[in-house]
């Protein structure tokens, strides 16, 4: 069976849907990933992670593999030099669980190649990302800027 | 959320819960039969032990089939360096650390 390589946990002081939101709308990815998402996230769609600089530089690609909002996302994740070769796309599943008062989201990304570039770089993004999302929904303020 | 930081400095607060943390940096997604392998505590103490790090969610487990695995999960670490250290200092600091690795590594020489 296969073993994740990272699983992230992160509570948050939100609802199921606001966090949802937070995953898929570009705006919200802009405030606190300094990035977009750009999908209409339906099973078998194209997503696309884009700098909000004027250039929006396509940084990151892949498709949609799971969407049942407000719980579960699942995506393929992958350079956009690689669209085309499906076996170098790593894969995260977002799982979003009410717990009382707040949310327990759970970030697992697998499916990566050992000692790639693509390792090293979500291994010091998600801690960030994770945290400037938190803050976001809970205080209205992302992190300064994470790059 | 101020007892959740409460919980995370708890769990640091003890050499051989950062001991199990080393480990799972070294080697993500443990069972608790592999984390126990070499260590100088017996698996009660260890399970006690993981048990506190996973309120204080320093470390996330999930079930693949009947195994329970441990990874360390840094997002409460990073809230605790973003709040104390990352807003204020992050420059100045890692200036000052360079300069310690490089004036102790010269000592050895």
């Amino acid at each position: 069976m296969d073993k994740p390589e990272f699983v992230y946990v992160v509570y948050i002081s939100t609802t199921p849907e606001k966090l949802w939101n937070a995953l898929i709308d570009p705006e919200m990815t802009a405030k606190y990933w300094q990035h977009e998402n750009v999908s209409d996230w339906k099973p078998g769609s194209k997503w696309e992670h884009r700098g909000c600089d004027t250039k929006r530089t396509l940084k990151l690609v892949g498709k949609v593999i799971e969407s049942s909002p407000p719980r579960r996302l699942v995506i393929t994740w992958a350079y956009p030099v690689d669209e085309a070769s499906e076996e170098k796309h790593s894969r995260v599943t977002f799982e979003i669980e009410p717990i009382g008062d707040v949310v327990r989201l759970t970030v697992t990304h697998d499916h990566l190649e050992p000692g790639s570039e693509m390792l090293q770089g979500i291994t010091k993004g998600w801690p960030k990302v994770l945290s400037s999302l938190k803050s976001l929904l809970e205080t209205g303020r992302p992190l300064p800027k994470l790059w | 959320m101020l007892i959740l930081v409460d919980k995370v400095f708890k769990a640091l607060a003890d050499p051989n819960r950062r001991e199990l943390l080393d480990r799972l940096y070294a080697n993500n997604g443990q069972t608790l039969g592999e984390l126990c392998r070499n260590l100088d505590m017996t698996r009660q103490a260890v399970t006690k032990h993981l048990a506190l790090l996973e309120v204080a969610n320093l470390v996330a487990t999930i079930w693949r089939g009947r195994e329970k695995l441990h990874y360390l999960n840094p997002t409460p670490i990073n809230e605790i360096y973003e709040r104390w250290i990352g807003k204020y200092e992050r420059h100045r600091l890692r200036a000052l650390s360079e300069l310690k690795k490089c004036l102790e590594e010269n000592k050895d020489k």
